[in-house]
C-alpha cells in the first residue's frame, strides 16, 4: 500500500507556483512596520515604502535587460497584458495612427485573446493566426499577416502556460518592427524560467507576473520601452501613479516580494533550470516506463524544462486526478480547468477532443523534490491503471 | 516616528496580519481543481462572503480588485452604459479620472453635498451618479441614503466610494440604497493591493481587465489571494470595532481644540464628519512647510491626497468648500485604529511648537 504523503505533491507550476520562504521574509516588513503609502513622499514613513518600490522596480527591470523607468507595476500579467494590447491600440487610435490590425496567435492565454477580441469593438481588426503541431507559430504566417494590412502590433507569448513552447521572441521582434509594428510578448510563463533581454531581443512591452516565479499573487509589472519610446493609453485613471499610466497606490508589500522573487530568479535561474530539467527527465522516464505510448504534446526541445504536457494511451485525464487526490495537476490552464470542454490550446496543436480529453499537464518547480517525482510517478501510473477502461478480454 | 496618515493607509491589523501569512501559505490558485486549488478557492470565497456581510452585499455581488482606484474605474465603465455621469464636487481623483466630463454636484462651505443641486441634475435624464461617503481629505460624511432616494426617484443609479468610510462608520450597501459601493483594503488596515466592487443584485459586467474568466467574468486575473484575504480579515475587525471610533474622536477633538487655539481653522468642522479625521487649516503657513515640519518632529501627517505623489496641488475638496484660500496651508492628520491619547497629547505639542514658529515668521 502506498503511504499518503502528509501532504499533497504540488505538480501545477504553471497555475501558480509557492510564494519562496525568502520572498515571504521580505515582504513581512512592508505589510507590517513598514506600512506607508508610497506615494506619502512627504513624510518619512511613504519615503521608506516609495524607496522600497524602485529598490523592487530595479531588480524586476535587471531580470529582463531593462531600464528600471521601462517598469511598470500593476496588478498581475492579465492585467499588464490589458495595459500593452489594449494601451498600444487606442493611443494609436487617439492619435490620427490609421492602423488597426493587431496580430496574435490561438495559444495565447484567456487574457490576450479576449483584450485582442475587446478592440475589435473598438474598430479595430485582431488576426489570430494558427501553431504547427509543434506549437511554434509559422514565421511566414506572420509575415503575411503583418504585410497584408498594416499593423499596429503583433503579441506572441514567450513561453505556452499549457505545453511549455518557447516561441521565437527575436525572430518575430524582428519581423514586427520590419512592418512598423509593436513587439508584446506575455512572458508571465517565462520570466524567470528563461534568460529574457527586452535590449538584445528587441522587444517593446513586457509582461510579467509574480506568482509564477515564486512571488506572491496580485501583482506584476508591464514593460514598456523607452527608446524609441512605446506610448500607451491608460486602462483607467485616478491618481496618475506610474506615470499616468497605471492609477492606484503601488501594493509596496507585494512589489517588495516580486522584486525579491526577481533579484532570486535572476541568480538562481541557471541553477534551477539544471535541476528541473533533471527531474523531468526522471519524471518522463519513469512515466515512459511505467506506461507505453506515453506522447509528449508539442516541440521537445524547444520548451521550458518544468513543463510536460502528456496525452495518455488509455485514461481520461479527470478520472486520473480523481484517482490521485493527493497529487496537484491540470488538465489545461488554471483559469479554465473547470471547465469540462478540451483545451482550445491542445486544439490548436492538432489534438482530437478525444486526445485532449486524456492530456494532463505536469508542472516541475524550485520546491519539487526527488522523492516527489517518484510518488509522482507512481501516483500516475496507478491512476492510469485504475482509470482505464479494462480491457474485455481480461 | 508618530503615524498619523490613515487616511493615506492604514496600519495592518492583526487580524489581517494572520489572513495574509496563511493565505501567503497556501500555495494554490484559487481556479485549480485540486486540493491545492480548492484551499485557496475556499480562501478567495470566505473572504468574499466576510467582505458581503461586512457591507451588506450579498457574496455574488463582491467583485475583488486590486484597489480602489480599479474598483471605482469598473464600476463607471460597466455601470454608466450611456448615462450622464454626476459626480460629487468633492470626490476623490479615482473617480473624478473615471468620469472627467461629468457634471458636478457642488457642496456647501461645510463640504456636504448640496441636494438640492443633485436633485435640478436628476431631473435632465437617466444619470449615474457618483458620491463619496467619506471625505478622504475633511473626513465630511455626505448625506448618502437621502442621494439614493433621490437619485431612485429619478431612475438614476447611485455609485458610492466608501473608501475612507468602510471600517470608521456602519457601511451598508443596501440599507442605503445604493446601486454599487467601493471599499479598499488598505484603508481599513489591511494590506495595499486589494479592494472590491460591491453590487446590489447581481449584474453582469463588461470587465475592464479582460480574460480567463475570473470573478465570474467581471474581472479578469488570478485574484491577489493574501491581499484579499488580508482585507477581510480586517474588514471584520475594523467593523466588529467601530464602537473604538467614539475614542479615536474624543482624541481627534483634543487636537482640534489645542490646534484651534494656535490659530488653526478645521475644515468642514460644521459637518458630520469620520471619527479620526481632521483638516487643520493654518493660515499664511505653507501646507508643505507644515508637513516636513512636522516630520522632522517625528509626526507622519499630509497635506492632502498621498496618490498626487509629490505634486503640491491645491486642494480641490477645499476650493470646492470656498476654502481656496486656506486650500493652499491645510494639512491633514487623520488617526490610525491604533492610535493612543499619548499620540494625539505629543502631536498638540508639537502642532503648537510649529505653529507658534511659522505663524511668527509670517507675522
Amino acid at each position: 500500500m502506498i503511504q499518503r504523503p502528509n501532504r499533497p505533491i504540488y505538480l501545477d507550476n504553471q497555475a501558480t507556483t509557492p510564494c519562496d520562504p525568502r520572498v515571504v521574509q521580505a515582504m513581512l516588513p512592508f505589510f507590517t512596520e513598514h506600512f506607508g503609502n508610497p506615494h506619502s513622499a512627504e513624510h518619512t514613513m511613504g519615503r521608506f515604502a516609495e524607496s522600497a518600490v524602485e529598490t523592487a522596480r530595479g531588480h524586476v527591470a535587471a531580470l529582463i535587460g531593462a531600464d528600471p523607468r521601462e517598469v511598470v507595476f500593476a496588478s498581475g500579467a492579465t492585467e499588464s497584458n490589458n495595459i500593452a494590447i489594449k494601451g498600444a491600440a487606442r493611443h494609436a487610435a487617439r492619435s490620427g495612427d490609421g492602423r488597426r490590425r493587431v496580430v496574435t496567435v490561438q495559444t495565447e492565454h484567456k487574457c490576450v485573446l479576449e483584450a485582442a477580441a475587446d478592440l475589435a469593438a473598438e474598430g479595430f481588426e485582431p488576426v489570430v493566426l494558427p501553431v504547427r503541431p509543434d506549437g511554434t507559430v509559422d514565421p511566414a504566417a506572420v509575415r503575411t499577416a503583418l504585410e497584408e494590412a498594416p499593423t499596429l502590433l503583433l503579441s506572441v507569448m514567450a513561453v505556452n502556460n499549457e505545453i511549455g513552447v518557447l516561441q521565437d521572441l527575436t525572430g518575430l521582434a524582428a519581423m514586427a518592427h520590419e512592418a512598423g509594428a509593436l513587439f508584446h510578448t506575455d512572458a508571465a510563463q517565462a520570466a524567470g524560467k528563461i534568460p529574457l533581454d527586452v535590449e538584445a531581443m528587441k522587444i517593446d512591452l513586457l509582461s510579467i507576473s509574480g506568482h509564477k516565479l515564486y512571488g506572491p499573487k496580485g501583482v506584476g509589472a508591464l514593460h514598456v520601452r523607452r527608446r524609441p519610446r512605446v506610448r500607451l493609453a491608460a486602462l483607467f485613471s485616478g491618481g496618475g501613479q506610474e506615470r499616468g499610466l497605471r492609477s492606484g497606490t503601488l501594493p509596496a508589500p507585494l512589489i517588495v516580494g516580486l522584486g525579491e522573487a526577481c533579484r532570486i530568479a535572476l541568480v538562481e535561474m541557471e541553477a534551477d533550470s539544471r535541476r528541473i530539467a533533471g527531474l523531468r527527465d526522471r519524471l518522463m522516464a519513469g512515466l515512459e516506463r511505467a506506461i507505453p505510448g506515453l506522447v509528449l504534446n508539442a516541440d521537445s526541445e524547444r520548451r521550458i524544462p518544468g513543463n510536460v504536457n502528456l496525452t495518455f494511451p488509455g485514461s481520461d485525464a479527470q478520472a486520473m486526478m480523481a484517482a490521485m487526490p493527493d497529487l496537484c495537476v491540470s488538465t489545461g490552464s488554471a483559469c479554465s480547468s473547470a471547465e469540462v470542454e478540451p483545451s482550445y490550446v491542445l486544439t490548436a496543436l492538432g489534438l482530437s477532443d478525444a486526445a485532449a480529453a486524456r492530456t494532463l499537464r505536469i508542472g516541475i518547480g524550485r520546491f519539487t523534490s526527488p522523492s516527489d517525482i517518484d510518488a509522482a510517478v507512481s501516483m500516475l501510473a496507478r491512476a492510469h491503471a485504475m482509470a482505464a477502461p479494462q480491457p474485455s478480454e481480461a | 516616528m508618530i503615524y498619523l496618515d490613515a487616511n493615506a493607509s492604514e496600519p495592518l491589523r492583526p487580524e489581517a496580519r494572520a489572513a495574509v501569512l496563511a493565505a501567503l501559505e497556501t500555495g494554490g490558485n484559487p481556479s485549480s481543481v485540486h486540493a491545492a486549488g480548492r484551499a485557496a478557492r475556499r480562501m478567495l470565497e470566505a473572504a468574499r462572503e466576510d467582505i458581503a456581510a461586512c457591507f451588506g452585499a450579498s457574496p455574488a455581488g463582491v467583485v475583488f480588485t486590486s484597489g480602489g482606484t480599479e474598483a471605482n474605474a469598473l464600476a463607471v465603465h460597466a455601470l454608466a452604459r450611456g448615462r450622464r455621469l454626476v459626480v460629487g464636487a468633492t470626490e476623490h481623483e479615482a473617480v473624478r479620472a473615471a468620469a472627467p466630463a461629468a457634471a458636478v454636484v457642488p457642496v456647501d462651505r461645510r463640504g456636504l453635498a448640496d441636494l438640492d443641486a443633485l436633485a435640478t441634475l436628476l431631473a435632465e435624464g437617466p444619470a449615474m451618479v457618483c458620491l463619496m461617503l467619506a471625505n478622504n481629505e475633511t473626513g465630511v460624511l455626505h448625506p448618502v441614503a437621502e442621494a439614493a432616494a433621490l437619485c431612485r426617484a429619478h431612475g438614476a443609479l447611485l455609485h458610492v466610494d466608501a473608501v475612507q468610510a468602510a471600517g470608521r462608520v456602519a457601511v451598508d450597501l443596501a440599507a442605503l440604497g445604493a446601486d454599487s459601493l467601493v471599499v479598499s483594503g488598505h484603508k481599513m488596515g489591511g494590506p495595499l493591493g486589494a479592494g472590491a466592487l460591491l453590487l446590489a443584485g447581481d449584474p453582469a459586467l463588461v470587465p475592464l481587465v479582460a480574460g480567463g474568466g475570473q470573478e465570474r467574468g467581471r474581472r479578469g486575473g488570478t485574484p491577489g489571494l493574501p491581499a484579499i484575504a488580508g482585507m477581510a480579515g480586517a474588514a471584520r475587525a475594523a467593523v466588529a470595532g467601530l464602537a473604538d471610533q467614539a475614542r479615536l474622536a474624543g482624541l481627534r477633538d483634543a487636537i482640534e481644540v489645542a490646534s484651534g487655539q494656535a490659530g488653526a481653522i478645521v475644515a468642514g468642522a460644521a459637518a458630520p464628519r469620520l471619527a479620526n479625521t481632521t483638516c487643520l487649516a493654518l493660515p499664511g503657513v505653507r501646507a508643505d512647510t507644515q508637513v516636513i515640519a512636522l516630520d522632522l518632529a517625528g509626526f507622519q501627517v499630509s497635506a492632502g491626497a498621498a496618490c498626487s505623489s509629490g505634486k503640491v496641488a491645491a486642494s480641490h475638496v477645499l476650493a470646492a468648500m470656498g476654502l481656496g484660500a486656506l486650500a493652499g496651508s491645510a494639512v491633514r492628520v487623520s488617526l490610525p485604529w491604533n492610535a493612543v491619547a499619548e499620540d494625539a497629547q505629543r502631536f498638540v505639542a508639537a502642532y503648537l511648537d510649529m505653529a507658534g514658529r511659522l505663524s511668527r515668521r509670517v507675522a
